[in-house]
């Protein structure tokens, strides 16, 4: 749970220090993140960054865009494959690999994007659901590629930039942390880039924006697929990082899960949903070994934090902080 | 260039069996000041919307400076010069009156979707829309956010925004309603100083505005044109005094 204690009080950053103090705050994360793997296991904390990631970027469009898609199991999922397939067929070294993945991903996300678009609010999340679905079904026809039930089995980890073996789990967790880093601080500078300004004016007030002569749904695919990118991007790395990508991936099940995630770590913060996604997974490799039924746990987490916390659990600081000023 | 900047033809809207606009004939001088009068629930909003193609016209067609603008979209509209501000103020509430404008101000650069690039590179902007603040009289104000200001000084953020995109014909939805006495004098003042090579159609129900701005006055009654022409002559029309003047805001 190293990962989950030392993120926490990242909900600081934006609520209360400005300038210097947040560089502080950054940094000292950033050194807890890196002797975390001396205190937690490697594998687990990998794996909380690669839904960290996910959880990032699927917050862009909810709550940077105000877009709930519920099909982004299908970017996570087929990235992973795609990503796991470069790498044991086509034997791509794990970074291209992963970018391989990110690609198909903002690929993917530009597609459906551009279709689901067309519609708002509950219709644009069953659009996307339904899409979702149906690359869920391919992915059992194709089992080829897929390996269908049994997923697709033995990714190689293999040699960063051809160099750098990545089978010791310790310089694998290295690479895992820099490609959230990487990720995150995209995602931050598009939040704070001339597109995000308007992506911002989109959501506080759509009509206005559009009778400034703003394309509006050209943004929002745009931040679909960027999403979408990044979401493949956390596919991919998982696949690397754990060896294998399944149809747990691209299941809608994993959907409903990074909106939980997002959620419980606050939507619309920057760290937020990191909070959450490393706290959800961190609560499921526990229960795991505990005998507990682990599904009951997390709705029962779920549904008090949404109800004590109606920001999220970073939201909540925020605020409280905010107050407290 | 055509002594018209904006002409309607037939421009009808029905919502479910509701006529809300008919067969409405629009001419618009370039370089007048039009406004569009009428009591409530005439049609004016509407008329507004159709315009910009908020709403789609169920038939008839609008020329912009000789063009059919009928299938265009409302972002395209807005390209072209029409800009419209809404009789709901309409600012972004979370945004500081300096970054509203700056939104408008951006929309002309093509580095929009420059998703890669620091927000640093709109600072650039910051001295034009200082400026547009300005002179909307909200320089005190320049760093507020949008939401805590009073209702007649988000009318004139939204105008300013408006105006930070040059518009060559500039739609006013009511620009003066709500305002208290001071507030009213200043937008008079406003619409006066900005006027200068652009057109500007407004709906405006406080007949003070609309008799010392206006060079032509349409009156618009249950979605129809009713009368047309200067002020002198428009309000002394019977079935104006009837409709309109007699009445609600005589
Ligand atoms: N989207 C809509 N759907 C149904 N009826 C509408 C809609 N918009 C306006 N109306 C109706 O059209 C009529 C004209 O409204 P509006 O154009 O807002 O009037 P005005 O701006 O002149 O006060 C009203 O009766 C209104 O109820
Ligand atoms: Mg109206």
């Amino acid at each position: 749970m190293a990962v989950v204690k030392s993120i926490r009080p990242s909900g600081t950053v934006s609520g209360r220090f400005t300038g210097s103090t947040r560089l502080i705050i950054g940094a000292v994360l950033i050194v807890a993140l890196l002797v975390a793997p001396f205190v937690a296991y490697p594998g687990f904390l990998m794996k909380a960054l690669c839904f960290a990631l996910f959880a990032c970027a699927f917050n862009l469009m909810l709550g940077f865009v105000g877009l709930l898609s519920f099909g982004h199991a299908a970017f996570f999922g087929t990235a992973a494959y795609a990503s796991g397939y470069a790498a044991k067929v086509w034997g791509l070294t794990p970074e291209l690999a992963i970018l391989f993945g990110g690609l198909i991903g903002g690929l993917m996300g530009l597609v459906i994007g551009a279709i689901a678009i067309r519609r708002q609010g509950i219709y644009f999340a069953m659009i996307t659901l339904a899409i979702s679905q149906m690359v869920f079904f391919f992915a059992i026809q194709a089992g080829s590629i897929t390996g269908g039930e049994d997923g697709l089995q033995g990714v190689p980890r293999g040699r960063l930039f051809g160099l750098i073996s990545l089978e010791d789990s310790l310089t694998m967790y290295y690479f895992v942390l820099a490609v959230f880093l990487i990720g995150f601080a995209l995602i931050w500078r598009i939040v704070n880039s001339p597109y995000g300004a308007v992506l911002k004016a989109i959501r506080e007030n759509e009509p206005r924006a559009i009778s400034l002569g703003y394309q509006v749904n050209r943004f929002k695919v745009m931040a679909f697929a960027l999403s979408a990118a990044l979401t493949g991007v956390a596919g991919g790395t998982k696949a690397i990082a754990v060896q294998l990508a399944s149809l747990t991936d691209v299941q809608w099940q994993m959907s409903g899960e990074v909106i939980l995630m997002t959620l419980l770590g606050g939507v619309g913060t920057l760290v937020g949903p990191a909070v959450g996604g490393a706290l959800v997974v961190g609560l499921e490799n526990y229960l795991a070994t505990s005998g507990l039924p682990v599904t009951m746990v997390i709705g029962v987490v779920f549904v008090v934090c949404v109800l004590v916390f109606r920001r999220g659990i970073v939201g909540e600081i925020n605020v409280f902080l905010g107050r407290r000023r | 260039m055509s002594d018209l900047v904006l002409e309607t033809k037939g421009l009808t809207k029905e919502f479910r069996g509701f006529v809300a606009v008919k067969d409405v004939n629009l001419k618009v001088r370039r370089g007048s000041i039009h406004a569009l009068i009428g009591p409530n629930g005439a049609g004016k909003t509407t008329v507004f919307n159709l315009l910009t193609k908020f709403l789609q016209p169920t038939a008839g067609t609008v020329r912009f400076n000789e063009h059919d603008i009928s299938q265009a979209k409302p972002a395209d509209i807005a390209r072209m010069g029409v800009v419209r501000s809404f009789q709901i103020s309409a600012v972004f509430p979370h945004l500081t009156v300096l970054e509203n404008v700056r939104v408008a101000l951006q929309a002309r650069s093509p580095k929009v979707f420059h998703f890669w690039r620091s927000i640093r590179e709109l600072d650039h902007l910051d001295a034009k829309a200082a400026q547009l603040v300005e002179d909307v009289g909200l320089g005190p104000f320049l760093h507020t956010t949008a939401v805590e200001l009073s209702y007649g000084r988000k009318r004139a953020l939204e105008i300013a925004t408006t105006l930070a995109l040059d518009p060559e014909l500039m739609l006013l939805d009511e620009p003066t309603q709500g305002m208290g006495h001071e507030d009213v004098g200043r937008i008079i003042e406003l619409i006066r100083r900005i006027r200068k090579g652009r057109t500007i159609l407004m709906v405006e129900h406080n007949m003070s505005v609309v008799s010392g701005l206006s060079d032509t006055i349409t009156v618009l009654q249950r979605g129809q044109i009713l009368a047309e022409g200067p002020y002198e002559t428009v309000s002394k029309n019977p079935a104006v005094i009837e409709a309109y003047m007699g009445t609600e805001h005589g």
